[in-house]
């Protein structure tokens, strides 16, 4: 078998095929589009270009239609968390009928990198218990960084639609915050420091139902189980902050628990 | 010289954007009847130099602006139009051309911009610039342009006000930056 498929190379959309000094870097591609970095306006200024690129088993008319509507969706989106101060990138420029969206690049490392890294080479097993949680202050607060963050989203009146640890970055705090005692240790407390920002906001809706928040809630809980399972028991953490945060929030865990015992599909009909 | 050719990102060869600044200038009057004569000698778009937050906001202007002409959707006459209107966060020509164009009585400070592909040299166009606009020549740069920005009309102008996030920053350079990045978004989505 072909150990080493060779790397499919896409065709640029059009717009990055203009030029500039530095080329672009396909950093990631999903089922619907592809994310590029690349440089908006100045050389120095660096920004994350998301193409969702026409889809050849869709009609041509339909797939415009959808296209356009989704990168002016998750636009508005995005522009309504910045006025309120949720912390996700900001909007550069957009052709929605081309089917890109130019985003402010965060300089940082996905928090799900984040968290692994501090749980380090702790075997599969070892699940923190709760005589460790004062071991893991570090990472208790970055937790609570994901409660506010995720808290703050919610009071907007908008909903994620996929939050995992992969769809948040950490973005590091200048130096001097953090002085560990050891340099391994300090290493490790870097690897949770850092203002969470929310990214991907493909999949998002604006509702202010109890409902869809605790979907959300459900989705990013049963998403951080599977990927870091040692550090499942954290979780509440996330809660206690959303609950700080937002104050409708417990209505919403009132309902979260529902959602726990039937999954997240409401309807069972059709 | 006061003529400064720009390179902006992925703006095609085949545009050579040139932009001054003019600090003072007298004679609004007759550069604005020149604009509205359509005279091909006045082909650039003239800016309002206290609608401008910084060198980073003009430019995004003319980066919407030249793609736009690149895809063929110009909503206005020409690429220079198509400029001022960029600065817009609405899609009403008339109003932008008010807010962010030269207006008589009260323009002192001008950028003037040209994204163009029909080529003058720089020089050539500097000359013109020259003989046609009376005012001080300044550098763009983002120093001079904070000078003449008048930050209570842009609040207006952006909707920027009792926006929660401004509200809650108390640093003022802080918030120039956070403002100058709503004011970058919103004319990114502009007419959504």
């Amino acid at each position: 078998m072909a150990a080493h498929a060779a790397p499919v190379e896409f065709a640029l959309p059009q717009v990055l095929t203009y030029p500039a000094p530095t080329p672009p870097i396909l950093v990631a591609q999903g089922a619907e589009g592809r994310l590029y970095k690349t440089t908006y306006i100045t050389p120095s200024l660096p920004c994350a270009l998301k193409y969702r690129s026409p889809k050849q088993y869709r009609h041509p008319i339909l797939d415009a239609r959808l296209t356009k509507a989704r990168i002016q969706a998750e636009a508005k989106v995005l522009d309504r968390c910045c006025r309120e101060g949720v912390p996700v990138p900001a909007v550069y420029a957009l052709d929605a009928t081309a089917g890109w969206l130019a985003m402010e690049w965060v300089d940082g490392v996905p928090v799900r990198q984040g968290i692994n890294v501090w749980l380090g080479d702790r075997p599969e097993d070892d699940a923190i218990s709760d005589a460790e949680v004062a071991d893991e202050t570090p990472l208790v607060d970055l937790m609570k960084r994901i409660g506010d963050a995720v808290g703050a989203l919610h009071r907007t009146g908008v909903i994620h639609g996929d939050l995992t640890t992969s769809n948040m970055m950490l973005l590091p705090w200048a130096d001097g915050q953090s002085n560990g005692a050891s340099s391994e240790d300090g290493e490790k407390k870097k690897a949770v420091g850092g203002d969470v920002i929310l990214i991907d906001f493909g999949l998002a809706t604006q509702s202010v139902t109890d409902e869809d928040r605790a979907v959300d809630l459900y989705v990013l809980e049963r998403a951080f189980a599977s990927t870091h399972p040692r550090a499942e028991r954290l979780f509440t953490h996330v809660l206690e902050a959303y609950k700080q945060t937002f104050k409708k929030a417990p209505s919403v865990i009132r309902k979260l628990e529902d959602v726990r015992m039937r999954g997240r599909k409401k309807s069972m009909l059709g | 010289m006061s003529l400064e050719t720009i390179q902006i990102e992925r703006v095609p060869g085949t545009h050579r954007v040139d932009a001054a600044f003019f600090r003072d200038v007298s004679n609004a009057e007759f550069l604005q009847s020149q604009l509205l004569g359509r005279n091909a000698d006045f082909e650039y778009a003239f800016i309002d130099a206290s609608s401008v937050a910084s060198r980073l906001h003009l430019l995004s202007a003319v980066y919407h602006a030249v793609n736009t002409q690149l895809t063929g959707t110009l909503t206005t006459t020409n690429v220079h139009s198509e400029v001022v209107l960029s600065l817009s966060p609405s899609n009403n020509i008339a109003e932008a051309y008010r807010r962010w164009g030269i207006t008589p009585a009260k323009t002192k400070d001008i950028i003037v911009v040209s994204p163009a592909s029909t080529l003058p040299t720089p020089d050539e166009i500097e000359q013109r610039l020259r003989e046609k606009v009376q005012g001080t020549p300044v550098p763009l740069s983002d120093e001079e342009i904070s000078k003449s920005t008048d930050w209570p009309k842009l609040r207006k102008y952006y909707g920027l006000n009792g926006v929660p996030i401004l509200a809650a920053i108390t640093d003022e350079a802080v918030r120039v930056k956070e403002m100058e990045r709503l004011i970058i978004m919103r004319m990114a989505l502009r007419g959504l």
